[in-house]
């Protein structure tokens, strides 16, 4: 990733007041101090990172940076000035201006709509669009933030979406930008674009404020870093006098292990093979088209790529539940016997029964019911289970008492089985499910996103457990759009590219840069630069029926 | 996190709503110049006051019970049923059909008879909506509301050309053989010696009602079947992700919803009038709905909202007898009650929630 280096501390701002100065905020939710007297202070014109881990209260001072909370006490300084940002007009009116993870976009509005709306000029239209595609004129000019404005948003791939997320904030003449979470679903390529454009933004005066739990990120792109944890800031440094360990150490509060540690893989035989694997969703579009790869025994294949490039129908499909209304080809053979594609058959608890494990991608909407105990989480799934049944009423003793020691073996926190999945963080809402999956002891465990949305901590610890689990003689089949991930904990990586697999390549032979290419659909990897990786079509192919990639 | 204790959701917030309704409901009978105060007097006496009041108050909330549950099962599958009134229609057609045709010599054999009827006219006018909507998508709220004007057309249809005695202008079937007559409570309580609750209509099928409220907490509770229906009324990709099928629990779900609103014909038709009339459920359906959510889809909560219901129907009906409040009125302060506990809920439990959290926050700081 490059590192923009040419501005760093090139303004003096020793005299001038700060862009944002935060003084003693603190906020709770019941009984959760998610802001505990947090001191920021973010000098004009620099890129100020905020790192910790989820849960360590990032968001929430942010939200109330933008006027969604009220904090409980503390004052807020914009450009030197105290201010009372009540809600999020106020706080555009102050200049901040913010870049949400999740975009709040109007799909089948045109860029230049989505722009204006909400900062309409009157109650006709048509002078405000006028108005603003000259602004949007300029601004790409400024910044290389080239949109075409009358493309609609569907139209746009992600990183372009991201684009007309940063142009809307500074239509509104935001001179602070608060970016959330900005390169989750971003190719490395993308992410790198992203960051000229924010090095551009810096040069003009603009004051940035990136959130993110990337090491990598914090250190190329950033002039100061503030770590925060269990809601407290527990450290505020300049970027170039820190190191990634250090931080990652702030952020946990104790050493972490930063690459996984693991031995050579001894794969023995084929677990899982796929010939051909096709699917066209109801729609009529094609997400899978040919996939074919196999997993031995004891050995983990890591599938990377952007995503909405097809690894969740693959993973759907393996799970034994592909969207309503699809049609599917090809052949799954486990342990040599093949699986049945379609009919009662074909379901999810006969899947389970082959002895595959899965851990979704998503587990607040597919693993977990978040409105159920723990306990009931944990039989979720295998509540046919001979051992958690008493003829016809299900045995909730037994239930209770498993949950509980995989609960222990897990250290899953707090130790309380009778809390509902949504009262536990996210990290600790993935050991609950990984637990079920991995102590179930799948000949295959499938595993999408491991580590989304979990904190450093955590994700050590899941990442031991699918290791092992390897090292058990398992097979294990890991989807992840972190490429740290699939890096460090694949024994072969396979990338997918609008429902193909685009080839496989073995994490010691290969590149960020090289996987980065293969993820943008660009196979010839000797005679590009990984700066050409930036998939403009990506999303688009996607979406037009049997369109060629 | 919960926002705030079990029993501030379960007891304080419908009860806030019930003052509420009963407030607004005072200010309009003060409007149309009554005291508000005698008339809560004269339903209070009139339903619960006499043993009397009792067993007309004890009768309408096991119609209620039945309806109530009915759409609490549903709603654990994320199914909204307001066929419940159609249901019990058919249940009732079930239940005569039974009871008419069937050689049954004595009421102890007749009721299990008859409870199979029911529950399966029940179950089956609900089984076409939840076919459609688990196969086709077609969304429950519409068919079964429409089932409903199906159900009473078709009920017209057999009273009129096929049930109705011959020489009878009475839409209605004959009346059901003597032998198959359900003991009222106030014939059980003579057993026993006592006296209660004369020329009322309460009878064994409150029982019934109370059995079916823990049967259905152990097959919400206690059972695979409703831990997959719990668990696909939460989150269907979850459901799907699980190996639980949704077609069978939209399904199976509904069968028992309309089972449910079906044996609701126990109470009225064999018990009350004894013969098949053509509006016999008198919009218990509909009253299961506001029933259900006033008891937050719990059995036990049901029991409890249906005694509500039960009263006010009671009351409302001494209301209209013995003062001058228009019986329209009466439906106006129902329908308060259900607008206030029903669909105003988050109104009243939003500033609860707050409530609760500024105390605890206040503790803290403490």
């Amino acid at each position: 990733m490059t590192g923009g280096s040419e501005n760093v501390g090139g303004r003096s701002h020793e005299t001038a007041p700060y862009a944002i100065e935060l003084r003693g905020i603190s906020k709770s939710f019941g009984s959760v101090q998610a802001n505990k007297n947090i001191d920021l202070q973010v000098p004009r014109g620099s890129i100020h990172g905020i790192i910790g881990e989820n849960g360590a209260g990032k968001s929430t001072l942010m939200s109330i940076l933008y006027g969604f909370y009220k904090p409980d006490r503390g004052e807020i300084l914009v450009n030197g000035q105290k201010l009372t940002i009540s809600d999020s007009q106020t706080a555009i009116r102050a200049g901040i201006g913010m870049v949400f993870q999740h975009f709040k976009l109007v799909q089948n509005f045109t860029v230049l709509e989505n722009i204006i709306l909400g900062a309409e000029d009157g109650a006709l239209l048509r002078p405000s669009l006028a108005k603003a595609r000259g602004v949007l004129r300029d601004l790409a000019k400024e910044y290389q933030l080239n949109v075409e404005p009358d493309e609609l948003i569907e139209e746009l791939s992600v990183g372009h979406q991201q684009r007309v997320e940063i142009l809307k904030a500074l239509y509104r003449h935001a001179d602070i930008l608060i970016l959330d979470e900005p390169t989750g679903v971003l190719t490395p390529a993308e992410a790198d674009h992203l960051f000229r454009i924010l090095e551009g933004l810096k040069a003009e005066g603009k004051t940035i404020i990136l959130i993110t739990h990337k090491l990598r990120e914090i250190m190329d792109i950033t002039d100061n870093v503030s770590v925060m944890r269990r809601g407290e800031m527990v450290a505020s440094v300049k970027t170039a006098e820190t190191s990634p360990e250090e931080l990652a150490e702030l952020m946990v509060g104790r050493k972490v292990l930063l690459s996984v540690d693991k031995a050579v893989a001894q794969p023995g035989k084929p677990i899982l093979q796929v010939q051909d694997l096709r699917l066209v969703d109801d729609e009529g579009v094609e997400r899978l088209r040919g996939i074919s790869f196999e997993i031995r025994a004891g050995e983990i294949l890591g599938i990377a790529g952007v995503s909405g490039n097809g690894q969740t129908q693959l993973l759907e499909l393996l799970g034994g539940y592909p969207e309503k209304g699809s049609t599917v080809g090809g052949t799954i053979r486990m342990n040599g016997e093949e699986l049945d594609l379609t009919g009662t058959r074909s379901d999810a608890a006969t899947r389970r029964k082959r002895g595959i494990g899965h851990v979704p991608e998503d587990r607040q909407v597919e693993g977990l019911i978040m409105d159920f105990a723990a306990w009931e989480n944990v039989a979720f799934g295998y509540h046919h289970a001979p051992e958690f049944n008493r003829g016809m009423l299900m045995d909730n003793g037994a239930i209770r008492t498993d949950a509980d020691a995989k609960m222990e073996r897990f250290d899953v926190r707090p130790r309380n089985s009778n809390l509902a999945a949504r009262n536990f963080s996210g990290g600790n809402q993935q050991k609950i499910v990984v637990a079920r999956e991995i102590e179930r002891n799948p000949d295959l465990l499938l595993i999408g996103q491991p580590t989304r949305g979990v904190d450093i901590g955590a994700i050590e610890f899941i990442h031991k457990r699918i290791v092992e689990l390897r090292d058990a003689g398992k097979a294990v089949l890991l989807v992840s759009v972190e490429l740290e991930e699939i890096l460090s904990l694949s024994d072969r990586i396979a990338v997918m590219f609008d429902g193909r697999i685009m080839g496989e390549r073995l994490p010691g032979e290969t590149t960020t840069g090289e996987l980065g290419l293969l993820m943008a659909g660009i196979t010839d990897t000797q005679n590009h630069s990984a700066e050409e990786g930036i998939p403009p079509e990506t999303q688009h192919v996607d979406r037009l029926p049997g369109g060629e990639a | 996190m919960d926002k705030m204790p079990k029993w501030a959701d379960v007891i304080l917030t419908p009860v806030i709503s019930l003052v509420l309704a009963m407030a607004i409901s005072a200010i309009v009978i003060l409007a149309i110049g009554e005291s508000p105060w005698m008339a809560l007097k004269t339903m209070v006496d009139g339903a619960l006051g006499s043993s009397y009041g009792w067993g007309f108050t004890l009768y309408y909330t096991t119609n209620f019970i039945f309806t109530g549950l009915a759409v609490a099962v549903a709603y654990h599958a994320s199914l909204f049923n307001i066929g419940g009134e159609g249901q019990a229609m058919m249940g009732g057609l079930g239940v005569a059909l039974v009871l008419l045709y069937l050689p049954l010599p004595h009421w102890v054999l007749a009721l299990p008879f008859a409870m199979i009827g029911a529950a399966m006219f029940g179950a089956a006018w609900a089984l076409i909506p939840a076919w459609l909507q688990a196969k086709r998508g077609s969304h429950i709220v519409i068919t079964t509301i429409m089932f409903n004007f199906i159900a009473a057309a078709l009920l017209n249809y057999v009273l009129v050309n096929i049930l109705r005695p011959v020489g009878s202008m009475d839409p209605a079937s004959a009346r059901f053989p003597e032998a198959t007559h359900l003991p009222t409570l106030s014939d059980l309580a003579l057993v026993l010696g006592v006296e209660w609750g004369k020329n009322t209509p309460v009878n064994v099928t409150f029982f019934v009602a109370l059995i079916a409220c823990v049967l259905v907490w152990a097959l919400i509770w206690r059972t695979r079947l409703g831990y997959e229906i719990r668990a696909f009324g939460r989150s269907e990709p979850a459901a799907m992700y699980a190996g639980i099928s949704p077609v069978r629990i939209t399904v199976i779900a509904m069968l028992v919803s309309g089972a449910l609103a079906g044996l609701m014909a126990i109470n009225n038709v064999m018990g009350e009038s004894e013969r098949l009339l053509l509006n016999a459920v008198e919009g218990a359906g509909f009253i299961g709905i506001a029933v259900a959510l006033m008891g937050r889809n719990h059995p036990f909560g049901v029991v409890l909202a249906a005694l509500l219901f039960g009263f006010l129907y009671q009351g409302g009906g001494e209301l209209a007898l013995w003062t001058s409040i228009p019986r329209e009125l009466i439906i106006v302060i129902q329908a308060l009650v259900i607008l206030f506990t029903g669909a105003l809920d988050n109104m009243v439990r939003m500033p609860l929630e707050r409530l609760f959290l500024a105390l605890s926050n206040k503790r803290k700081d403490a």
